[in-house]
């Protein structure tokens, strides 16, 4: 498996030469934003609020990890990646908004982020969904968290990461994506598998 | 033994096996997976899985962040001890166990939001049976989010049959697509009314891997479905290689005349869950010793 060392800021350019299929890590700040993380966001932009933490990686993780404060800050103990199509209809707008060039999730996104995806130049990679552990072994240092009053899994979480990967791009610049490919093949499983059943007396 | 005193160390120490070590069963029906796999994809999905529960076991870290919504499952005779002692406990626990081990903090309560010790209104869930001998069973459910939000509940027509059984699941799993972090574990609940089914479902999640329905009728099906689902091609974490679905376990009721329900719960690769058995002279973790 050849792997591209991606270091932050990552830039539109660099993501534009990705393609699905490719592996990649990321070496640098990364943020976290969830569900209530995102509606926040945006109503920032869209009030032209500056954001109070740093996204200049242009690096978004779909992560509420499972941290303990300690005495010189914040300990990182799981940060698996959360469902991603959660964040399908914020998800546009956010990159549009904040120059996000990287989403790190699991399980895909759909249409109008592919779209946004293409327009605005950014990639969707997968890290594998359950494997907090080995993601938190990644994370050096907590540099930030950020609007705790929404608890811990959806506040902000500012990292420094070191080589976080393997990460699968599965949605590149080009509006490929593997997990529609294997949802066209699953679906199309499916209507055999009932009109099997239905001819089956 | 003082069952109360005993059962607020057992409960932590199962909070504790549930979020960073997979029941033996499970951990092995896996590795079985993990050393069939040839597909490259697959292979590295498997690797960092491995990897992942490894570390989690040895460094005693919750092995996936979403620690889920706790519930616990009570099996007692005559309701022993009394179960409002029995909560208090199960409420205090969780809230020592939320900070040491640590969990993750995700009882959200509407208007007040994040509790920040995983007891929120209502919860802990506790479910009590009833139990014929003096021995106290207790299993605690660490299910996350992305695993419950693709549970299904088909209410169906009765002269669907068995065949529309088969047709809901199918349409649920494929539905289910890459969501619920596959290879997934589906419970299926059967008749009774309509939360009957859903609780059948959750329950038959904790059937050990690979027991099968003790009605010859219901082992087949789980034996067809299991066979049939890994045809949809979702593959480990949806990318397509690898198996789909690990297991598929029945647990049945009898059903109403008009209606034919079923539910259908999923877990994630991830299927956490840790009983004690505990007598009057010894507590056995059945799940994770032996």
């Amino acid at each position: 498996m050849a792997l591209i060392n991606l270091k932050t800021p990552i830039e539109e350019a660099q993501v534009r030469k990705l393609h699905i299929g490719d592996h990649i890590t990321i070496s640098g700040t990364i943020f976290t934003a969830r569900d209530e993380a995102h509606l926040r966001a945006l109503q920032f932009a869209r009030d032209n609020r500056p954001l109070p933490f740093a996204t200049q990686g242009n690096v978004l993780y779909h992560c509420g990890p499972v941290a303990r404060q300690i005495d010189s800050g914040w300990e990182v103990l799981s940060a698996g990646p959360t469902t991603s199509t959660r964040l399908e209809k914020f998800e546009a707008e956010f990159i549009k908004s904040f120059g996000i060039t990287v989403i790190i999730g699991k399980g895909g996104m759909l249409e109008q982020t592919q779209e946004a995806l293409k327009e605005y130049g950014a990639v969707y990679c997968n890290f594998t969904g359950g494997a907090g552990v080995i993601a938190a072994n990644f994370i050096e240092k907590v540099e930030q968290v950020i609007w705790l009053d929404l608890g811990i899994p959806e506040a902000v979480w500012v990292f420094k990461v070191k080589e976080f990967g393997p990460l699968l791009v599965a949605i590149d610049t080009y509006k490929n994506s593997i997990f529609d490919n294997v949802q066209k093949h699953v679906v199309a499983r499916k209507d055999i598998l009932l009109k099997e059943l239905e001819a089956d007396k | 033994m003082d069952l109360l005193e005993t059962l607020e160390k057992v409960t932590f120490k199962l909070l504790e096996l549930a979020a960073t070590a997979l029941p033996k069963k499970v951990e092995a029906q896996l590795n079985r997976v993990i050393q069939e796999e040839k597909s490259e994809i697959g292979e590295n999905q498997l690797a960092i899985i491995a990897k992942n529960i490894q570390s989690a076991k040895i460094l005693k870290r919750p092995l996936c962040q979403d620690t889920g919504l706790i519930s616990f499952f009570i099996q007692s005779r005559n309701n022993f001890p009394n179960p409002s002692q029995v909560r208090n406990i199960l409420v205090k626990v969780t809230k020592k166990a939320t900070q040491a081990i640590p969990l993750r903090p995700n009882a959200i309560n509407f208007f007040e939001g994040n509790t920040g010790t995983n007891v929120g209104e209502l919860i802990p869930w506790i479910y009590w049976t009833d139990r014929s001998d003096s021995t106290f069973e207790i299993t605690v459910q660490l299910k996350g989010g992305g695993s419950s939000n693709i549970s299904r509940l088909y209410m169906l027509n009765p002269t669907e049959g068995i065949k529309g059984i088969k047709k809901a699941i199918i349409e649920a799993v494929a539905s289910a697509g890459s969501r619920g972090c596959p290879p997934y574990t589906i419970g299926i609940g059967l008749g009774g009314t309509e939360d009957v089914a859903m609780l059948l479902a959750k329950k038959a999640l904790l059937i050990p891997p690979d027991q099968r329905n003790s009605r010859k009728e219901f082992a087949e099906i789980e034996l067809d479905l299991i066979q049939t689902l890994n045809t949809l091609g979702i593959g480990i974490m949806g990318l397509g290689y690898g198996p789909s679905v690990l297991d598929v376990h029945i647990m049945q009721a009898a059903r109403h005349p008009a209606s034919l329900p079923v539910g259908i719960s999923f877990s994630c690769w991830a299927l956490r869950y840790a009983t004690a058995r505990i007598t009057e002279d010894k507590i056995e973790y059945i799940t994770h010793e032996g």
